[in-house]
């Protein structure tokens, strides 16, 4: 009973068809509360897809989709603003809540940009908009944050502490975070689970189990697994004694 | 006081600068200039049936504007023609055949100029009440559903993956728009009602950084506009609908020296 209260997201089966062309089918996976539920993958094996069907945004979707939050913070892979619309990065931040100026100030601080409040949107790098993307979606203090790709752009620095930061909101926050990347090396340290997509579920378990996974091999290549199984041998402690991991 | 026809005029002006100046960000931030031009031509439909069925006119151009807006909807999702097309296939075709009912109301005088043009003489009390209560209605309206509206104005999956109902709140916002053309029509008229969402919004546009002074500049432009235009009108016997529209222009082209002047600046 307990278990099942922590489950913010549910996807049992799910799939979506477009023009007679599954972009993904047979899909399940359950986002917990304060765990980080990371999808991997290639181009078009339907990873924001996935996410978005767990968000809710494809209609005619087979399959079921159980959404027990509406306290969401999501940061989409793609984002345009029209230069029509003047918006500041303090509009932007209070575009879907009432927030009040000190969670503004706390969340542009904790992504590095909040000399950036009064700045005009349309001014900003493609780096500087990706932490105001993140800071917007986690000011709210949602209990369930979808993430695709929200380090795009930023400085390798950067990078290694927006991931930090992701995996310390989901500590403090106690959020369930559903995670889209591409940088394997980063990411994988901070993640609970991973689900490897090619259009289906792949494989999917802790990175460790992953990374061993033929399936995976045969995707992304004998490299990649090898780098998944040293990050996970030098972050997860609960493993670092595994002799396994110290042959690779 | 609302003896005279001039103080009605002023006054239905400010009744619809009010709501112009927000609702015209929309159009603009939207891109639904041709939307609302297709709404404002179907106007011409719902006055010649409010006449032939003797009915209220601002009743009846809300109706079929927001019919209109409908079928505009359906044949989007049911047919392959894009958007531009649609749109001017309905605007032209409800113009044309409100033409011609027209022709066939041969017992009644029309004043068809008045109609594509506006007439500051035609404004009478009851329009005023209507243009003030209505326009007192639109606002509210449109404050209860800024958020959603806004959010997915910026981005329309943001909107809805938090949780707001950007769909609901583009159908509301699409009869609020169909509902200004009603209360407008008789002083700006059916074909330049576009212009007074539109142009003011562009002036203010180029003197804005943010939404909301974006908002405020659109109303002032609108009830300046309305200022100049209906005193021009007045002087020089010209129809009030050009005569505000092209104050709104005078503006718009003086804001331009404001652009040139920041970006001067900037460098």
């Amino acid at each position: 009973m307990r278990i099942e209260n922590n489950i913010l997201v549910k996807l049992k089966d799910v799939g979506l068809k477009r023009n007679d062309k599954w972009l993904v089918k047979g899909v399940s996976l359950v986002v917990e509360k304060g765990k980080i539920i990371t999808l991997i993958g290639p181009n078009g094996s339907g990873k924001s897809t996935t996410a978005k069907i767990a968000l809710g945004l494809h209609k005619n979707i087979e399959g079921e989709v159980q959404k027990l939050t509406d306290k969401i913070g999501y940061v989409p892979q793609k984002i345009s603003i029209d230069w029509t619309l003047p918006l500041r990065v303090k509009d932007f931040m209070l575009l879907t809540d009432d927030l009040n100026d000190k969670l503004i100030d706390e969340a542009l601080t904790l992504t590095g940009v909040d000399h950036l409040k009064n700045k005009n949107l349309g001014n900003l790098s493609g780096g500087e908009f990706q932490r105001v993307l993140l800071a917007r979606a986690i000011s709210k203090k949602p209990e369930l944050l979808v993430l695709d790709e929200p380090v795009q752009g930023v400085d390798f620095t950067g990078e290694i502490a927006l991931y930090e930061l992701i995996k310390k909101i989901s500590e403090n926050l106690n959020c369930g975070i559903l995670l889209i990347s591409h940088d394997l090396h980063t990411v994988m340290s901070a993640t609970d689970h991973v689900v490897c997509l090619n259009g289906h579920v792949c494989c999917s378990g802790s990175p460790l189990d992953v990374a061993k996974n033929k399936e995976y091999k045969a995707l992304f290549g004998e490299q990649a697994s090898q780098t998944l199984s040293i990050y996970e041998h030098k972050h997860d402690h609960v493993h670092s004694s595994d002799g396994e991991i110290k042959k690779n | 006081m609302f003896d005279d026809f001039f103080i009605r005029a002023i006054f239905a002006g400010i009744g619809i600068a009010f709501v112009t100046g927000p609702l015209g960000c929309f159009v603009v931030w939207r891109r639904l200039s041709y939307f609302g031009d297709t709404l404002a031509h179907s106007a011409l439909l719902g006055v010649t049936i409010a006449y032939s069925l003797d009915f209220n006119i601002a009743v009846s151009i809300f109706f079929i504007s927001s019919a209109i807006a409908l079928i505009l909807i359906q044949l989007q999702r049911k047919t392959n023609l894009p958007s531009d097309a649609l749109l001017g296939l309905l605007a032209h075709s409800s113009l044309a055949v409100g033409l011609v009912v027209i022709g066939f109301l041969t017992f009644i005088r029309f004043d068809i100029m008045g109609l594509l043009f506006g007439d500051i003489l035609a404004v009478n009390k009851k329009d005023l009440f209507i243009i003030w209560f209505g326009g007192a209605l639109i606002l509210i309206v449109l404050k209860l559903i800024w958020k959603p509206l806004f959010a997915s104005t910026v981005n329309y999956e943001l909107a809805e993956a938090e949780g707001l109902n950007p769909d609901k709140a583009k159908a509301i916002f699409t009869v609020l728009l169909a509902a200004l053309i009603a209360i407008s029509i008789k002083l700006v008229g059916v074909l330049l009602i576009t212009g007074m969402l539109i142009i003011p919004t562009a002036m203010a546009r180029n003197l804005s950084d943010n939404p909301k002074k974006m908002v405020v500049f659109s109303i002032i432009g609108g009830l300046l506009s309305v200022f100049i235009g209906l005193f021009s009108s007045l002087e020089f016997n010209t129809p009030s609908g050009p005569s505000i529209i092209a104050a709104a222009l005078f503006l718009f082209i003086i804001s331009l020296f404001k652009i040139k002047q920041t970006i001067q600046l900037k460098n």
